[in-house]
């Protein structure tokens, strides 16, 4: 029993069918924290990539060789980390929010690469004509280079956004109860791990296949030239 | 006229909706020099591009040394072509392309000797030395260790030459070999086709926008337009007196642009 | 204890997190360009074989994967009749190696579909067969656009080595949480095992950027 469901093991099918539920239970937490990392990663990411575009090098040096630290290291070694340290700085999270905050710090560096990458995208000769009409900088970037930036940039997002949610049953290590942990436990319960994980594989496929299709057609949905502007 | 080594017969070829070849009847000899010309979307490379086997035909038949390249005979029968049978006529062909097309991750020498080892079964050194005489021929002799990229334009065009060479093919396609090329790189590369056609007794099959070239080195001159054959003959004589209306105003607009 | 005395033990770790990576890479590598190749095959039955693999180990997370090789697929073995029952070394690695493997995949066939046509064309007028076209016109072109993308997944591939510590594996994210365990020194240790990582990131980048510049020679410099 786990989350007060009851699973009956008289045969595979039958054991399937009664633990979907809670391993959907499970998908729950999977998705917020999901959703949570990439919200973490999409601000964090935005900061690092701003900090890395300062012409000063004091700054932009510092931001570079963090961001590269945080993707050549392992989401497993940083949660731990943040698990186990902040709580020494008197920094005590929830183990949910310890986990969503390490996918964020993780996917912050991977993002703020999508962002350089879709501003840089926009053709030069837009800044030129944009200065030509005596656009200041802030109304060239704000006004001429994001709209345009923008569907460069989500259907990238969206492929991180899924690359995130298989990262999460690495939360796991750290008692969150996503739908790996809650498998292995119903495996570790009954001594038949092959069908709740399975199944668990089965449901992240259909997930994935749908997430990349949403993200094909979105990318297909999008202006090529940019975000119209009102 | 003997038997021709290339024949056209009642060739159509379509892309979707769109007729590039329509209907067309075209016969080679033996060592001719053909020049295809005719405005841009006429079909010209369609012609040399089915001639090596890079396009298909949606009807009729094309011969090559008599036996038909895009079918096989079986009994009375025509049937479409097996990889096979393609492989085997290609054997007669080589060309040349706009865009020279060498292998650029190998050097000068390999491009010339990859295929006459990997294809025609030669030994190393015999290639190596059949290579050798051919870019001596295109006055490159000294290139042979050089990558592709460190030539210029003109040179990798004489290299593509060589190459096709190499495959001792009995008719040569040169598919706008100078369309590519810096204007002061057109000569060198003119001047070898040049005399391949002086001192060889290739088939040759030439599409270019070069009037003067065209003129120099061809026994004849096609005009193809929509797809036919509009008008053909000894280049003095199309050139200078052309019967259609149609290949009077090309010859008088490309002639105003050179 | 001494910070010092840590290295002993994560040295240990680190060499295991070496080897590792470098076999399921090796595995990775040989699986990425069968499957990449695979899917580009003019038989059903080889291109429908490689989507299956690599829609699945692309679709999954490793660590469901990994789990899944190392709890899941004895039992699966058991009803069938067989014994499989392998060592964590051996699972990990064959966990680690599909899975970058089917990411590796995509990248060997998008290179091959990169090679320009006209490269094909020119190869068909030399009358090269299908298979010396592939092996010696269009990969030998297509191998060095795939390194910057095959560093990436090298790095990810390292990192995610990390995750075998979760089936027994000594590898150092397995040490690392042994000597907190042993002396709860979080701060210093995982410090140290974060930037012993980085270390051999930066190790591996510099390894890769070592095999493009070599796969890579007859390229213009400057590309």
């Amino acid at each position: 029993m786990l989350f007060g469901i009851e699973w009956d093991t008289s045969d595979n099918l039958t054991f399937a069918i009664s633990i979907l539920p809670i391993l959907l239970r499970g998908l729950v937490v999977t998705i917020q924290a999901t959703i949570l990392g990439f919200f973490v990663a999409m601000v964090l990411g935005l900061i690092l990539a701003a900090l890395k575009a300062v012409p000063s090098r004091v700054v932009s040096w510092p931001a570079r060789i963090i961001s590269e630290f945080l993707r050549d290291t392992p989401l497993l070694i940083q949660l731990f980390f943040l698990y186990y340290v902040l709580p020494e700085f008197g920094l005590v999270l929830p183990a949910f929010m310890t986990g969503a905050l390490a996918l964020g710090l993780q996917y912050s560096a991977y993002l703020s690469e999508v962002y350089r990458a879709g501003i840089e995208a926009v053709p030069r000769g837009q800044h030129e004509a944009a200065r030509a009409l005596d656009l200041t900088g802030r109304d060239t970037f704000a006004r001429i280079v994001v709209p345009q930036a923008i569907p460069r940039i989500i259907p990238a997002m969206g492929n991180y956004l899924v690359s995130i949610m298989k990262d999460v049953p690495v939360l796991s290590v750290v008692t969150v109860l996503e739908m790996l942990s809650v498998a292995r436990i119903i495996g570790d319960r009954t001594f038949n791990y092959l069908v709740p994980l399975t199944m668990v594989g089965a449901i992240y496929l259909i997930l994935t296949l749908l997430a990349a299709y949403g993200v094909r057609r979105l990318d297909r949905a999008l202006p090529k030239t940019g975000i119209p502007m009102k | 006229m003997t038997d021709p080594i290339i024949k056209f017969d009642s060739v159509g070829k379509r892309f979707g909706a769109i007729t590039v070849l329509d209907d067309l009847d075209f016969e080679v000899a033996n060592g001719e020099k053909v020049t295809i010309i005719g405005p841009s979307g006429s079909g010209k490379s369609t012609i040399l591009r089915i001639l090596m086997t890079l396009e298909t035909i949606s009807d009729g038949v094309v011969y090559v040394a008599g036996e038909p390249l895009w079918h096989e005979r079986r009994g009375d029968a025509l049937v479409p072509a097996s990889e096979a049978h393609l492989r085997e006529m290609r054997r007669h062909l080589g060309m040349v392309f706009q865009s020279f097309n060498l292998f650029p991750h190998m050097s000068v020498l390999r491009n010339l000797t990859e295929a006459p080892v990997r294809v025609l079964g030669l030994s190393k050194s015999e290639a190596r030395d059949r290579a050798r005489e051919l870019l001596d021929m295109v006055g490159l002799a000294d290139q042979a260790e050089k990558f592709p990229h460190q030539l210029s334009g003109g040179q990798q065009q004489r290299v593509a030459i060589a190459r096709a060479l190499a495959m001792r093919p009995r008719i040569m396609l040169f598919d706008e070999p100078t369309s590519a090329l810096d204007p002061e790189l057109v000569g060198e590369v003119q001047a070898v086709i040049r005399r391949l056609a002086e001192e060889h007794d290739l088939t040759m099959l030439l599409v270019t926008h070069e009037m003067r070239f065209a003129r120099e080195i061809s026994d004849r001159v096609c005009f193809i337009d929509g797809g036919r054959i509009r008008e053909q003959g000894p280049p003095e004589e199309l050139f200078t007196d052309p019967k259609e209306e149609r290949t009077r105003d090309f010859l008088q607009a490309v002639l105003a642009d050179n | 204890m001494h910070w010092t005395e840590y290295l002993v033990p994560l040295g240990q770790g680190a060499w295991v997190t070496v080897q590792l990576t470098f076999w399921s890479t090796i595995l990775g590598g040989i699986l990425a360009f069968a499957a990449g190749i695979g899917k580009l095959s003019a038989f059903f039955v080889f291109r429908w074989l490689s989507v299956a693999y690599i829609e699945v180990f692309r679709g999954t997370s490793l660590l469901v994967q990994l789990f899944w090789l190392y709890f899941a697929m004895p039992i699966l073995g058991e009803t069938v009749g067989l014994d499989l029952r392998f060592s964590p070394v051996l699972v990990g690695i064959l966990a680690l190696g599909l899975n970058i493997g089917a990411y590796g995949a995509e990248v060997v066939r998008g290179a091959i579909q990169a090679v320009a046509r006209t490269q094909y064309e020119a190869a068909r007028a030399l009358n090269f067969t299908p298979r010396q076209v592939l092996f010696r016109i269009a990969l030998p072109q297509a191998i060095p656009e795939m390194m910057p993308p095959f560093d990436n997944l090298a790095i990810q591939n390292l990192k995610d080595t990390a995750l075998v510590s979760l089936i027994t594996l000594g590898d150092l994210a397995f040490r690392a949480e042994q000597l907190r365990n042993f002396t709860q020194d979080s701060t210093v240790i995982y410090t140290l095992v974060l930037f012993m990582y980085f270390g051999m990131a930066l190790v591996l980048t510099a390894f890769m950027r070592g095999l493009a510049r070599m796969t890579g020679r007859w390229r213009p410099s400057g590309r």
